[in-house]
């Protein structure tokens, strides 16, 4: 399966968008010696970019399978979850506790077993138990790593 | 001989026991699919940090030995390749674990990717010095175009389209870019606080390789995956010993192809280990056995693979070119320590270096007598939850990014790279010269910029055309240059072409 030819007009004008920008700073920030290297890379991302843009435009882009709705909806979930996880909690919430919920989380999220089987509730909560607690061994007690608290842990 | 001086250092017990434990977590992480040598290898560098530069190397040499052959054991006994490399070893290791000869076939895989790997690692050992040797004669303007060489060829081979390949490239090298100049000191690019310091190769190597494998698992969804498993009676090891002393044939062509495809730098395992089985095919009498349980199929397969590992290291080692996307993970784990790879690695670290290399050759022993041990137990270990290994992968990236450097901002390009490889991976870009790009990006530009001084200073008409473009061996590496994008780009539009013509057949 390879992705719409709509799909891979959007893809290859964000990367002629990225290009376009790196091509322009490039040549317009100084001093100009600190951009000589990005110059010459720039000039062949942007033609690079620009084919790419063509290609797609001319129906000619065949790899990829692009993104369909399906894995579109089946990854939003988990996504979001991560995006929050990562972006905000972990450093407002803490280190611990954020990752246990995200791990919890995720893990009941896309767990075949359905909600109502207390059994596999339990595992899910053993489960994250035992895998953090070898998180906190391996970077607290090992590599003595300090990770923000926020407000929990 | 001088590596013979250093095996000492192997049987350190810190050095020994962090062998031991590579070896036999880099088996069950290879037999996990869905987890990648390459992303084993970038999500295990945060833990180097607290180590030696050689302590940190063995431990990183080890998981990459191991993970490509522990990646046989889900490919025979459950037909999931555990990595890219193991896709000829399910053909016959399979069916020949359903005819009940699973211990059979994992005996034969592990020996033969022993014996592969011994003697890629000891190719390692002999080439290395005397291309490092050859290399000292490079100056500026050659590290340059080795440099480029490195994302082209990559960038060529490793993408499905040329155009996308060459394209992941430049997104790697603009991505190296980001941040203070280290000359002028001015800020380039730098969007956002986070990106004030540049892009931790760390980070970007735990994203661009775990998140879009997270992101993966998350797509299948709540789908019950059920995997057939096969019964694996007794078999006698020395029987299967005796097995591999009469397979010379398909272990030759194996260790060979292996050899000479992880000199190429960016092909890789398994173009290694499917060429390998096709030529075991083309040479054997019993063309006809092979997919259908054949123990010479496998063989060829997984030597070839292994042999491999160490060839790959050769280009690494001396001209800080990777051979395999994993190996460029390992430069990062290299850089990381302060150690730059090149022509005086072996005179200003040899210790790390030989230690390093010499703990290779000891990890495809230990490999071996490992392998066969905890087979069945890493395949039960295979058959892990996805949202387990999803959730848990995903923990892992966010506490080894951020053991970095203890920032945020590093967890934050962790993930915005990870997520923007994973779109990009669904339009054909390929995270390896991505990689190669961000890793060979510093190289690259310094060199450039330490030549254009020396051009100027050298020669009064256009200097940078002077100094880059003439003298023999700037003129062999920028036909390699050309060669690699044209090869491509001739192969790209005849597979093309190919399909067309079937599409057309098939209507």
């Amino acid at each position: 399966m390879t992705a719409s030819r709509t799909q891979h007009l959007i893809a290859s004008s964000i990367i002629l968008v990225v290009a376009l920008i790196v091509g322009w700073l490039s040549f317009t920030q100084q001093p100009a010696e600190a951009f000589l290297f990005p110059r010459l890379i720039s000039v062949f991302f942007m033609v690079l970019a620009a084919w790419n843009f063509i290609r797609a435009f001319l129906a000619l882009s065949k790899v990829g399978e692009g993104l369909s709705a399906e894995t579109a909806l089946a990854i939003a979930p988990g996504l979001l979850v991560t995006l929050v996880y990562v972006f905000w909690a972990a450093k407002t919430v803490g280190f611990y506790a954020s990752s246990t919920a995200a791990f919890f989380i995720l893990y009941t999220l896309y767990d075949p077993e359905p909600l109502s089987n207390g059994r596999a509730w339990l595992k899910r909560v053993i489960v994250t138990t035992i895998f953090m607690a070898i998180i906190y061994a391996l970077f607290t007690l090992l590599l003595k790593v300090q990770t923000p608290r926020g407000h929990f842990l | 001989m001088e590596f013979l001086a250093y095996f000492g250092g192997v049987f350190e017990p810190v050095a020994f026991l962090l062998l031991l434990g590579g070896t036999v977590g880099g088996l069950i992480l290879g037999a996990t699919p869905g987890l990648s040598p390459t992303m084993a290898v970038a999500l295990l560098i945060p833990f180097t940090f607290h180590l030696s530069p050689t302590q940190g190397l063995i431990l990183l040499g080890a998981a990459y030995t191991s993970t490509v052959a522990g990646g046989a054991v889900s490919a025979i006994l459950l037909k999931i390749p555990g990595a890219p490399a193991n896709i000829a070893t399910a053909l016959d290791g399979n069916a020949m674990a359903r005819k009940g000869e699973g211990a059979r076939a994992l005996h034969l895989s592990f020996l033969s990717s022993g014996i592969g790997g011994v003697i890629g690692v000891l190719l390692l050992i002999f080439l290395t010095p005397l291309l490092a040797q050859w290399a000292l004669a490079f100056g500026p303007s050659h590290l340059f175009w080795l440099a480029i060489l490195g994302v082209t060829v990559i960038g060529s081979l490793d993408s499905k389209s040329f155009v996308k390949g060459l394209l992941s490239g430049c997104i790697g090298l603009w991505l190296s870019m980001i941040g203070y100049d280290d000359i002028q000191g001015a800020q380039r690019f730098i969007f956002h606080d986070a990106l004030t310091g540049g892009i931790h190769i760390i980070a970007a190597l735990i994203g661009i390789f775990a998140i879009p494998q997270v992101l993966d698992m998350f797509a299948k969804g709540r789908r019950k995956v059920v995997i057939e498993t096969v019964a694996v009676p007794v078999h006698a090891f020395s029987d299967s010993v005796r097995e591999i002393g009469r397979s010379g044939r398909p272990l030759t062509i194996g260790t060979i192809i292996g050899s000479i495809v992880g000199l190429i730098p960016g092909i890789g395992g398994q173009i290694a280990g499917l060429v390998a089985y096709d030529q075991a095919k083309k040479f054997s009498p019993h063309k006809e056995k092979f997919g259908t349980g054949h123990p010479e199929g496998l063989i060829a397969a997984e030597s070839a693979n292994n042999a491999m590992v160490g060839p790959s290291l050769v280009p690494l080692l001396t001209l800080s070119i990777p051979g395999s996307p994993t190996a460029a993970v390992l430069l990062g784990g290299l850089l990381i320590h302060g150690i730059f790879p090149g022509t005086d690695l072996f005179e200003r670290n040899p210790e790390v270096a030989w230690t390093f290399i010499n703990s290779m050759l000891i990890g495809q022993v230990l490999m071996v007598i490992f392998g066969i041990a905890i087979a069945k137990w890493a395949a039960k270990i295979a058959r892990a939850p996805l949202p387990i290994m999803a959730s848990a992968v995903l923990v892992l990236a966010l506490f080894g990014s951020y053991s970095v450097q203890q920032s945020m901002g590093d967890v934050w390009i962790m993930l915005s790279l990870g997520l923007g490889m994973y779109f990009l991976e669904k339009f054909g870009f390929s995270a390896a010269p991505v990689v190669l790009g961000l890793i060979l990006g510093p190289i690259a530009e310094s060199n450039f910029v330490q030549g254009s001084l020396i051009a100027n200073a050298v020669y009064d008409d256009w200097p940078n055309v002077m100094y880059f473009m003439t003298g023999p061996l700037n003129i062999v590496l920028i036909v390699l240059v050309i060669a690699s994008i044209g090869y491509s780009f001739l192969s790209h539009r005849a597979s093309a072409r190919a399909d067309a013509a079937q599409r057309v057949a098939a209507q």
